[in-house]
């Protein structure tokens, strides 16, 4: 790939002054790769842990535990209105001081790394407003159909998973939609605790290099894209998932 | 047929009470008839309520509980290791400059917002243009500044915008967090444009078809029919997106702006590093901004509330 496009960033570089190192510079390349792999895994980690966290926590927050619901409302509203950048540092330099370590020759390794706790921060930011959103979508299903899957004996638990989830997942995909583009987004807040994804491994770039402008460009060019298919993958599984006649 | 008494509730009501004449006890009179019921709620409220914010019991102590565990925690820690000094009194000691901070985030949050509802506000009726490419290219810069990460966009400005301005001869320095502010109002100005065109396009098209038929010319429709009713319907999500704008201010902490983040680092380091001091000052830094950020996402919601058009 890079013998391919070397050549002519080469001589871009060598024409112009327009320094797109990371495609001609064998280093500069491999991490550049590397970020584009470790801010993917990030994303599809948080993305697939946040709704989770919004499916479990629409259940808790009917639940019929009063203290469950407690929980659930203040968790709610700690994470919505504190700022992410805080939250992560929080849970990075605060929480990680309590977690177990190992002994990895001569210094201790926490067994949840700067990517972990990135992954567990911003799953939890983006949860507590999927929460709010999958509550809106459950709120959305008739309550016929709810008592249907009642007289038909279903437990609260089976008619969650089997009748009212599959129903709201579709209300709510729209909005569902809006809050993972913001979650990918902010992704690029991991750059505070040094994960090496896009954004850090940009700025590592730049600065052996003094390339910002091309930087910039590139940072531009791959978040937009990559919310671009976000928006276009969710667009599609909505069509997908549609029912005719229903919402 | 025998009486179930359990399913007495069964038997239709066929007469309800007429509001008024049962409540003041002079005749219990009745009537299978619809009547007027008495004006709700709504009706009877003044036009301007202040917000209603509902702050309850239960969200301080959870606020205070996360605080004082992690202080508690430290201090611990703190007693366990040795240290000199109270981490208490360690921490009162730099509260007010933590606070000294968190002004500059609001001063930041301040004119972001400002810069920002008014380039947006000049977006979004771009985006509402009747010419093709004023709409088109508003369209553009909207979707670039509204997908791009804040952090990016923060870094570009921040990178890329000179730290020094001649004008006539004379040099200004422009200071960090200044540049933060325009790094903020950028994706700020492209949310608030979507707000704007959002909320032209939700007024019905009978009010644009009766100001035609008033002789009322594009630009008189849009400034005294459209744009008055428009601007009730703005307020709660314009309020909504100050709430975010503020909660990412801390993100100049990154470029070295002294706000609240950083002198909390910095206060931190003056004190040695301490790793137990790392557990309250982060938590109040989190206590602060959700006590300025909550009570205005309670009024947003009582807002939204009170102007949604009911159907």
């Amino acid at each position: 790939m890079l013998e391919l496009i070397a050549p002519f960033f080469r001589t871009l570089y060598e024409k112009t002054g327009i320094n797109f190192i990371l495609f001609y510079d064998q280093y500069e390349y491999d991490r550049f790769i590397q970020a584009i792999w470790v801010s993917f895994e990030l994303i599809v980690a948080c993305l697939i842990f946040s709704t989770i966290v919004g499916i479990v926590g629409a259940w808790a927050q009917g639940a019929r535990s009063k203290l469950l619901r407690l929980a659930m409302a203040g968790y709610i509203q700690l994470f919505r209105n504190t700022p992410p950048l805080v939250q992560i540092l929080f849970f990075y330099f605060v929480l990680g001081n309590f977690t177990p370590s190992y002994d990895a020759g001569g210094f201790q390794q926490a067994y949840i790394g700067a990517f972990g706790w990135a992954v567990v921060s911003l799953s939890f930011f983006a949860g507590a407003f999927n929460v709010e959103i999958f509550r809106a979508g459950i709120e959305a299903v008739p309550t016929a159909t709810r008592e249907a899957a009642e007289s038909l004996g279903y437990s609260r638990l089976k008619a969650y998973i089997y009748i009212i989830l599959p129903l709201a997942f579709r209300v709510c995909l729209p909005s569902l939609n809006n809050n993972l583009v913001n979650l990918l987004k902010t992704t690029t807040l991991a750059y505070a605790i040094a994960v090496p994804e896009m954004m850090y491994t940009a700025n590592q770039i730049w600065s052996d290099n003094v390339n910002v402008p091309e930087m910039m460009f590139v940072l531009f060019v791959y978040y937009i894209g990559l919310v671009g298919i976000l928006v276009w993958m969710m667009n599609r599984w909505e069509r997908k998932m549609k029912i005719p006649g229903y919402g | 047929m025998p009486e179930f008494p359990q399913l007495r509730f069964l038997r239709p009501r066929l007469t309800r009470p007429i509001p008024g004449l049962d409540r003041t006890g002079v005749t219990a009179a009745t009537t299978d008839l619809p009547v007027l019921l008495p004006p709700g709620d709504r009706l009877t409220q003044p036009a301007f309520m202040p917000p209603r914010i509902e702050l309850k019991a239960w969200h301080g102590l959870v606020v205070a509980a996360v605080f004082m565990l992690s202080l508690g925690i430290s201090d611990v820690y703190a007693q366990a290791s040795g240290t000199r000094e109270s981490l208490f009194t360690t921490f009162v000691r730099w509260v007010p400059f933590v606070l000294w901070g968190f002004v500059l985030n609001l001063v930041i949050s301040f004119f972001a917002m400002a810069i920002g509802t008014v380039a947006g506000a000049a977006l979004g009726l771009m985006q509402v243009s009747l010419l093709a490419p004023v709409r088109g290219g508003s369209w553009v810069v909207t979707q670039f500044f509204r997908n791009s990460p804040w952090l990016v966009l923060l870094f570009c400005i921040m990178l890329l915008l000179p730290f020094q301005i001649t004008v006539f001869g004379v040099e200004f320095n422009i200071p960090d967090w200044m540049k933060a502010t325009i790094g903020f109002s950028l994706p700020v100005m492209a949310n608030i444009s979507e707000v704007v065109r959002g909320a032209v396009r939700s007024i019905p098209s009978g009010q644009w078809e009766s100001a035609e038929s008033l002789a009322f010319s594009r630009r008189q429709t849009m400034w005294m029919i459209i744009l008055p009713q428009c601007i009730k319907r703005m307020i709660p999500p314009w309020m909504n997106w100050y709430a975010i704008l503020t909660m990412a201010t801390p993100l100049a902490s990154i470029m070295g702006v002294e706000e609240a983040v950083t002198h909390s680092q910095q206060a931190m380091a003056a004190e040695g590093s301490r790793p137990e001091l790392l557990g309250p000052f982060y938590s109040f830094l989190l206590v602060i901004f959700f006590l300025y950020c909550y009570p205005i996402a309670r009024w947003t919601i009582s807002l939204e509330r009170r102007f949604t058009v009911k159907i």
